[in-house]
This record gives structure tokens, C-alpha cells and sequence, in this order.
């Protein structure tokens, strides 16, 4: 009866609407016009600044004159960008496996806390991650003051010879990437203990029937549950990393030599303060292809997982 | 395969609280043992205390004759199958119920070979190669007795294993796990909450409640003889008819002012009784429509609910004061809510229990 009702109000309403009131009924009108906004800030903030560093990229120096692809061309044939290329994977690939590692370590260890002491923890342990780079970055910059810093004061302690912390090439790269690891590690900790709480107790107590050692139930059990967030969190933190500027800007400024210089600081360096715009924006177009390669075999793998586990 | 004792058993959280107060029992190699009793009464947390997933606190537990209380899980010989079936999702079939045989670095033929063969006792050998994701509750289920049985444990240990099931495919596989215990015959506990599974299943159940065992016995034995008023209650569907009584003069005298002869075989037991307050109770089953014959005596009720299930009729009524009293009669009696009926009750099957202590006399 409420039904017949529904279906006559509807038929006699119908012809009186227009086409457009009835396409903006339309569900799929209705999540257009809501994402509206959200695609008009993507286009403003993320697609047309790309495209417009892609076209800056293809100019002379002057930006008077379209080249298409020297740029490019000369920043192949570029030594220093070649380090740069080389600094940036090293840093990045090095930082991410440290941040992963320690940050799963302390999960770990988080996790066997009982729930009342735990939020303590992990309080402190997320103080690296909220305090600002620029100037947790600075703190450390103080640290590895070669003559009066604290760190070389405690090697002294121990008849340890000072250590150049930014003065020589390696202890550099090491510096930096410390830094970002120290900075970086309460992210992967933070995910990776939310991870850990989302395993069924049951598997683990299915495991330890089925006579796995604590070892092998983190082997064959935790880290293959684990395994897309790892893989998500390890991608996200690749970019980031990748594309990270401030604390080598503030700790070594890309020095000695242009041997600290990552994608960020080098198109920088290149594109302002050199003033070759197009060029600074050629090296940093070139993180892009790198890191679309790492995302996509990254979520294939999470997307193969999800479609089977869940 | 080997027996199972459990002495003077205790299990006491922090605070204080104790879910299992010291219990005795005795599980004998190949015995099928079901412990049973409502929510919280210590039944999986006892199983879990066998498995060694769960601390004891005190007491001892012996598998095969070696006293296990300090022995890892994974050194106890046993195999548990958990309510949620607990399989790895991220490894097939075939590798849920071959990873308790790797780890044990089991040859690769043997191994295989057991899978099969479980696999075959549970006919899920089409569905080896997929995820836990790609099959049906009762599948899971499957898998989940495989991987105890590949194994070839002393004991398997079921965690109210059908719990999850919809209640058509919980008769099923009810009937598929006395299938398997009959064919591997390995030592079984088996926890659930449903009496009616542990009537079927079980050599023995053992009744718990309150983290006591209340009786244990085969399960012809617990329906006919309960000991107490707990499991004279919980064993039995619909429940047990109880409604106070006294003894006097070789009858019952029911609460209602109702006279009951006592059967001539009861008299003598029912004797020293006489005078004190009691419980008379009988089962719904054993309240019928007017029947004629010895030891038998009718009642006149006015029923206030007719449910015909089919095979027999319940009839709810009030009797003195007993709110909820339940008979079952036959179909085809004629009963109509509000209508004077006559019923006669079996008092060769009556119980008496003593209103204070609620043990059965």
C-alpha cells in the first residue's frame, strides 16, 4: 500500500522535474559534486604546479627560449648530479631500512608493555617525530660540533679520538642519516604497533600449539600479517625521505663538496640560488620516475595480499 | 595417544579472582570427555590450562603420564582447534595443515602424505590450494580439525568449535567430529556450552559451574541420575520442573496443596526426608498427556502456551508457585491455552533434592 503510494507521488513528480534536477539526484552526480572541492585543491596544489615545473624544466636558463629536453640531457652528462643521484638512493634506501628496523624493534617492545605503562612509552618515544625538523635538526647540528659538541665530549671520555661528524664526506652521509633516522623511527613505530595489535592473539596461540618458537611465530606469523602495512609505511617513508630537504639544508647545506646533497637541497641549490630555475626543476622531476617504479611494485604486492587475506 | 589427569587444578586471575577452584578429573586414553557449563563457569579456561596456554596456578596437569605444568604448548603433544578456527590467513590450506609437521621439520612426503590423508577423513581435498578468505564457516571449520590431525597428537583440545556455525551446519559437523574421533580415536576434550552437543559427542561430560566440576558421567547417566540442582537444571530440553515439596506419609506433598504418591522402589530412600523442605522436579518429557499405568499420577493444569514443535506439543503452565512449569505432550492430545488439561506425571522418573544443600536425593 506504502509502496503503490510511493510509486504514484513519484510518477506524478516525475514529469514536472527537469533533466537537470533529475542528474543531480543522480547518486553519482551527488559524489561528484561532493569530491568538487577536494579535485579543485588537488588541480590547483598538486597538478598544476607539475605541469608547470615540467614546462619550466623545458626552458633555457633564461626561461626565454623553449629546449625541450636539454636540461635533462646536460644533467646526465652532469658528474655531480650523478652523487646526488647516488646520495639520494643511498640516504633514502639506508634511512627507510634503519627507521623500518628500529621502529619495528621498539614496537615490539611497546607491545609486550602492559596497556597501563604502554601509553607512557610511547609518548616519549613519539617526541623525535612531533618536534619540528628545522629545529631538532639544529639540535643535532650542535652535537656534531666537532670541537666543543657533546658527542665528541663523550667519546673523549672513552679515549675515542674526535670524530669530523660534517666535515668528512662519509661521517656526513652517516650524520644526516642518523638524523633522519632518529627523527623518523616513532613513525614506523607508531604504525607498525598498530599493526601488531590487529594480529589475533588465536594465531599466536595456534602457532605455539603448532610448535613454533618465538622466532618463527615473528617469521611466519607476524611480519606475513604485517607485511602491507610494512610495505605502505615503507613506500610512504621512501618518498618522504626521498624528497626530504631541511636537515640536510640545515646540517651540512649539501657540503663538503656536494657530497650530502639529496634531489631536494641540489634542485635548490641549482634553481634559486644558483638562479637556473629550469634546471633546479629538471633535478627535481627526476625523483618521479625513480619513485613511481618503487610505488607501483609496492601496491601490486598490497593489493595481491589484500585480495587474498581479507 | 594418552590419558589426561588433572589434580587439585586452580586458576586465579589477578585481583584475586578464581575461575577454576581446585578440580579433579580423570580422562582416559581415547576417551572422548566434553566439559560443559554456562559462560564463565572455568570450562575454557581449563582447556587452556591443558593446552598451556593459560598459567595454573595451582595443582598439577599430566599428559601421557609426565607432568606438564612447566612444558611449553608447543612440547605438549596436543592439538587445539579454536572457536574462531584461528587459521593462518595468509597461507593456504595446504599450508595451515602442514605448518605444525614443517616446524617439526617433518619429511616432505610424510608430510604430504598426512595432509592428504586428513584431508580425506575430511573431504576437503578439492580445497587445498586456497586462502582461509576463499571457503565457507563450515570449511574453516574442516581445516581447522585437519590441521589437529595431521599432527597425530596425544590429545586434541576443541575450544567450542561449532560455536560459530548456523545451526543446520552445527548438526552436521557434530556428526562429522564423532566421525573423526571414531576413526583416529585420539584422546579428546572438548569444551562447549550447548548440552545438546555434549550429550551426543561425549564418552563422559563433566558438568562445571562455577569453576567446581558439579558431575561427571556418561551422558545417560547425567540426564537419568543428576546429583545436584545445577545439573539436574542444565542438562535436559526444555530444563527440568522444579517446584517446592515435603515428604509425608510415602507421597510428595507439592507446594500447590498436589498429593503425589512416591513409587514403592523410592520409598525407603525418600524416608529420612520426611518433614524437611524440598525440591521436586521432572523433566517436561516425563509430564505427558493422561496416560494410564503404574506410578503414574495426574495433575490438573490450565496451560497458558501451546508450542507444537511437530514430533510433540510444549505446554507452559503455571503450578503453584512455579512460574514457568513445561510438559511435553503428544500432538495429537487436544490442549488449548486456558482450558482445564489433565497430565499425568512418570513418578517413576521424579527427583527429589533437598531445597537447602540442591542435592538430589
Amino acid at each position: 500500500m506504502a509502496d503503490s503510494m510511493t510509486a504514484a507521488v513519484t510518477a506524478a513528480a516525475q514529469p514536472r522535474s527537469s533533466s537537470l534536477q533529475r542528474l543531480a539526484r543522480r547518486r553519482s552526480s551527488i559524489a561528484f559534486l561532493m569530491t568538487l572541492p577536494l579535485i579543485c585543491v588537488i588541480l590547483g596544489l598538486v597538478v598544476y604546479p607539475a605541469g608547470y615545473a615540467i614546462y619550466l624544466s623545458m626552458l633555457s636558463r633564461r626561461m626565454d627560449e623553449f629546449v625541450g629536453l636539454t636540461q635533462y640531457d646536460i644533467l646526465i652528462e652532469s658528474d655531480t648530479f650523478w652523487l646526488v643521484v647516488f646520495q639520494s638512493c643511498f640516504f633514502a634506501v639506508t634511512a627507510v631500512i634503519a627507521k623500518a628496523a628500529i621502529g619495528f624493534w621498539l614496537a615490539h617492545m611497546l607491545h609486550h608493555i602492559p596497556t597501563k605503562g604502554q601509553r607512557k612509552w610511547r609518548g616519549m618515544l613519539l617526541v623525535p617525530w612531533v618536534i619540528p625538523p628545522a629545529l631538532s635538526t639544529l639540535g643535532w647540528w650542535w652535537m656534531y660540533d666537532p670541537t666543543y659538541s657533546s658527542l665528541n665530549w663523550i667519546l673523549a671520555i672513552f679515549a675515542v679520538p674526535a670524530v669530523p661528524w660534517l666535515g668528512e664526506p662519509w661521517w656526513a652521509r652517516v650524520s644526516v642519516i642518523i638524523v633522519n633516522v632518529w627523527y623518523g623511527a616513532p613513525f614506523f613505530m607508531i604504525m607498525y604497533l598498530a599493526a601488531l595489535k590487529s594480529v589475533p592473539e588465536q594465531l599466536y596461540e595456534a602457532a605455539a600449539i603448532d610448535g613454533a618458537s618465538s622466532w618463527q611465530r615473528l617469521r611466519y606469523i607476524t611480519l606475513p600479517m604485517m607485511q602491507n602495512i610494512i610495505s605502505i609505511t615503507v613506500l610512504f617513508s621512501l618518498i618522504v625521505t626521498f624528497a626530504n630537504y631541511d636537515i640536510v639544508r640545515v646540517l651540512t647545506n649539501g657540503g663538503p663538496r656536494d657530497l650530502t646533497h639529496l634531489f631536494a637541497t641540489y634542485a635548490f641549490q641549482v634553481g634559486i640560488l644558483s638562479g637556473n630555475i629550469p634546471r633546479g626543476a629538471a633535478v627535481s622531476l627526476f625523483m618521479l620516475p625513480l619513485l613511481a617504479v618503487f610505488a607501483f611494485f609496492i601496491l601490486r604486492g598490497v593489493n595481491q595480499r589484500n585480495k587474498e587475506m581479507n | 595417544m594418552a590419558n589426561v589427569s588433572l589434580r587439585n587444578l586452580v586458576k586465579e586471575y589477578d585481583g584475586g579472582v578464581q575461575a577454576v577452584k581446585g578440580i579433579n578429573l580423570d580422562i582416559q586414553d581415547h576417551e572422548f570427555v566434553v566439559l560443559v557449563g554456562p559462560s564463565g563457569c572455568g570450562k575454557t579456561t581449563t582447556l587452556r590450562m591443558i593446552a598451556g596456554l593459560e598459567e595454573i596456578t595451582k595443582g598439577e596437569i599430566d599428559i601421557g603420564g609426565n607432568v606438564v605444568n612447566d612444558v611449553p604448548p608447543r612440547d605438549r603433544d596436543i592439538a587445539m582447534v579454536f572457536q574462531n578456527y584461528a587459521l593462518y590467513p595468509h597461507m593456504s590450506v595446504y599450508d595451515n595443515m602442514a605448518f605444525g609437521l614443517t616446524l617439526r621439520k617433518f619429511a616432505r612426503s610424510e608430510i604430504d602424505k598426512r595432509v592428504k590423508n586428513a584431508a580425506r577423513i575430511l573431504d576437503i581435498e578439492a580445497l587445498l590450494e586456497r586462502k582461509p578468505k576463499a571457503l565457507s564457516g563450515g570449511q574453516r571449520q574442516r581445516v581447522a580439525m585437519g590441521r589437529a590431525i595431521v599432527r597425530d597428537p596425544k590429545v586434541f583440545l576443541f575450544d567450542e568449535p561449532l560455536s560459530n556455525l548456523d545451526a543446520k551446519l552445527r548438526v552436521q559437523m557434530r556428526t562429522e567430529i564423532k566421525k573423526v574421533h571414531q576413526t583416529v580415536r585420539t584422546t579428546t576434550v572438548y569444551v562447549t556450552h550447548d548440552q545438546v552437543e555434549a550429550m551426543t559427542l561425549a564418552d563422559r561430560v563433566v558438568v562445571m559451574n562455577h569453576g567446581i566440576i558439579e558431575q561427571v558421567g556418561p551422558p545417560q547417566e547425567l540426564y537419568h541420575h543428576p546429583t545436584t540442582r545445577f545439573v539436574a537444571g542444565f542438562i535436559g530440553s526444555p530444563a527440568m520442573n522444579f517446584i517446592p515439596a515435603r515428604v509425608e506419609n510415602d507421597a510428595v506433598h507439592l507446594a500447590d496443596g498436589t498429593f503425589l504418591p512416591i513409587p514403592d522402589a523410592r520409598r525407603e530412600r525418600y524416608a529420612p526426608a520426611a518433614g524437611r523442605d524440598l525440591l521436586f522436579g521432572i523433566r517436561p518429557e516425563h509430564l505427558t498427556e493422561q496416560r494410564i499405568g503404574p506410578n503414574r499420577a495426574d495433575i490438573i493444569i490450565t496451560p497458558e502456551v501451546i508450542e507444537p514443535m511437530g514430533m510433540e506439543t510444549l505446554v507452559h503452565f503455571h503450578f503453584g508457585d512455579a512460574r514457568d512449569f513445561c510438559a511435553k505432550i503428544d500432538p495429537t492430545a487436544h490442549a488449548a491455552p486456558g482450558e482445564r488439561l489433565v497430565l499425568t506425571a512418570d513418578m517413576s522418573n521424579m527427583h527429589l533434592l533437598d531445597a537447602a544443600t540442591g542435592r538430589v536425593l
